[in-house]
């Protein structure tokens, strides 16, 4: 209860200015607002004995719960994100049982594109390095981070977790406007630049999409692009984790070269499922799956790099097209 | 009262004596809001359990049908329902929970785990010193772990599933508020359909304490409560017909938030 003993004298408003977060252990517990000038002791203390039935806990125990939320705010970041300069897949089994015989490490800074047919077994590879597997997955896969396995602790954290994921969802569930949502995420990392990183999400999100939205616009009202716009931006800006898995950035309806551009733009390790060969070829490597394991692992050759800014006209010129028809304009010779 | 009706039950001592032993067993509450994943996770993690050669039941309470128990045995799991039909599912879960304990120790089973019908949000059915877990689901919105009572805040473990099918973002903000929630909890994501998360759950209630009895043992929170003309069938409405413990709004005081007030 060291942190109890330290407050319990203060008064409910000089509590509330060391430790400003401390207004929402009121609010989750369902506890009355406290008037500003009794001590945290005398507000618990004249809690009606109803209150403490309605919410089913003693005195003591809000008192430990206060003392228990305090320490967990305060502490939730400080072990702070691992240092992170290498990710390695070593294989495991494949569906049918053969030996998935691989040792592939990628680096800090460096994009692997994953490839291979539907089915192939591209999203359970993402999934296996989103739990940085220890051999208990169904493929057996081991995810080593910097040449180690990962320790437990930091692995299962819920918190200090090192891996995001752009998934394929192409809507939010929160009911709430743009605005609130990037406030409640900067909040939830005890992010304090919020204000500035505000801006820049939404101003990044809108070069992404292509359809403009504003920071009052109702989250689940967004349309697909612009929902993965923001979810894009909103990674790229305010995730602190260093590895990132990407599943099929293509599908969004989104500028998908910008996205990448921006997600690796901050040093961090980039992994992602394609079927996009503008994609594929953007990256340093690609691995290759067939029937749920890595067949093989290419590195991207200066051919396919010329091959690339080919591949890049022909998608500005469809691009070009694309818009003409939105536009509502005639394509002419 | 009582629809379960368990007979031929050892105690801790001929127990003991016949296996010649110690063969206490383990005993979890897994509680959490309807649909929010509660029997997956248990399917999951029993078969985790399974692996390791632990013999395990489940006992599922539910109002007036389940059809988890063909859930459970399609997953080659041994499970018994309670029904606790007009009686709250909670006091049901108390009055029953020690002859199923007892059943569960003479058969005996290495692990009896106990799936709430999680139907009010003020449920509380976790016990002092039996492990407690807490299913809940990422689409219940951020506001939910303010409005969940002892269920949620007084878990040993946090489940959170449906992960999958929302963002990186609002995956970390409702776990960031089921932190705040319950800042005393583990919390784990299982995705409920792979399975995925389930063996570190699994691992996690391997090392519990295992328990000989349950008699004696106390409820974490009290229990949701009502003593009222309704309770004993009452159906007309009306301040006359309104007898016992009963509530009302009290309409002076109401600022956004209805405020009620014990008569």
């Amino acid at each position: 209860m060291k942190n109890y003993n330290k407050i319990k004298s203060m008064k409910v408003h000089e509590m509330l200015n060391v430790y400003p977060y401390s207004s929402e252990f009121f609010n989750i517990n369902g506890l009355p607002q406290a008037g500003e000038e009794v001590s945290v002791h005398e507000y618990f203390s004249s809690l009606p004995y109803s209150v403490l039935q309605d919410i089913g806990a003693s005195r003591d125990e809000l008192k430990k719960r206060l003392d228990l939320f305090i320490d967990t705010m305060q502490n939730m970041f400080s072990i702070g994100m691992p240092d992170i300069k290498t990710v390695t897949i070593v294989g495991g089994t494949a569906k049918d049982g053969t030996v998935e015989n691989i040792s592939l490490t990628v680096g800090i800074g460096e994009v692997l594109c994953i490839a291979g047919n539907t089915g192939s077994g591209k999203s359970r590879l993402l999934a296996d390095i989103e739990w940085l597997a220890q051999a208990d997955t169904p493929t057996k896969r081991k995810i080593l981070v910097n040449g180690r396995p990962f320790p437990d602790s930091m692995r299962f954290s819920a918190e200090n977790k090192p891996v995001a994921q752009l998934s394929q969802n192409m809507n939010f569930v929160l009911d709430v406007c743009v605005k609130e949502f990037i406030e409640l995420h900067a909040q939830s990392l005890i992010d304090k630049k919020t204000a500035e990183k505000t801006k820049n999400i939404i101003q990044s999100a809108n070069e992404l999409s292509g359809e403009p939205f504003d920071l009052s616009s109702p989250l689940t009202s967004l349309s697909g692009g612009q929902a993965r716009a923001l979810m894009v931006a909103d990674i790229a800006f305010l995730s602190r984790s260093p590895v990132i898995l990407i599943d099929e950035i293509e599908n969004a309806g989104i500028d998908r070269k910008k996205a990448l551009r921006l997600l690796s733009s901050n040093k961090k390790i980039i992994i992602i499922a394609t079927h996009d060969p503008l994609i594929a070829l953007s990256a340093d490597k690609r691995a290759v799956m067939k029937n749920g394991r890595i067949e093989k692992v290419i590195k991207t050759t200066p051919f396919e790099k010329q091959t690339l800014s080919r591949l890049t006209e022909i998608d500005e010129f469809i691009e070009k097209k694309r818009k003409a028809l939105r536009n509502g304009d005639f394509l002419r010779e | 009262m009582g629809l379960l009706s368990l007979s031929s039950c050892f105690t801790a001592k001929e127990r003991k004596k016949k296996y010649k032993e110690e063969i206490d067993i383990r005993f979890f509450t897994f509680s959490g809001p309807p649909s929010s994943g509660k029997t997956s996770v248990i399917i999951k993690t029993a078969l985790e359990l399974k692996k390791k050669k632990y013999k395990i039941a489940v006992v599922k309470f539910d109002c007036l049908a389940t059809d988890d128990d063909k859930l459970y045995a399609k997953n080659g799991i041994e499970s018994i329902t309670g029904l606790s039909g007009n009686l709250c599912p909670d006091h049901f879960f108390i009055s029953n929970i020690d002859e199923c304990f007892n059943w569960a120790y003479a058969k005996p089973y290495d692990i009896l785990i106990s799936e709430s019908a999680g139907l009010c949000n003020r449920c509380s059915p976790h016990i002092e010193g039996c492990t407690a877990v807490c299913v809940i689901d990422n689409l219940l919105g951020i506001n939910t772990p303010r409005k969940i009572g002892p269920m949620l805040k007084t878990s040993d473990i946090t489940v959170i599933t449906k992960s999958e099918i929302v963002s990186q973002a609002e995956k970390e903000i409702f776990a960031f508020k089921i932190r705040q929630a319950n800042p005393n909890a583990i919390i784990l994501h299982i995705n409920g359909i792979t399975g995925q998360g389930a063996n570190r759950l699994s691992d996690l209630l391997e090392k519990t304490p295992q328990i000989d009895s349950l008699e004696g043992k106390e409820l974490r929170a009290s229990m949701p409560s009502a003593l009222c003309s309704y309770c004993m069938g009452e159906t007309f409405i009306g301040k006359d017909k309104q007898k016992g413990n009963v509530r009302r709004i009290n309409f002076d005081s109401i600022k956004g938030e209805a405020v009620s007030e014990k008569l």
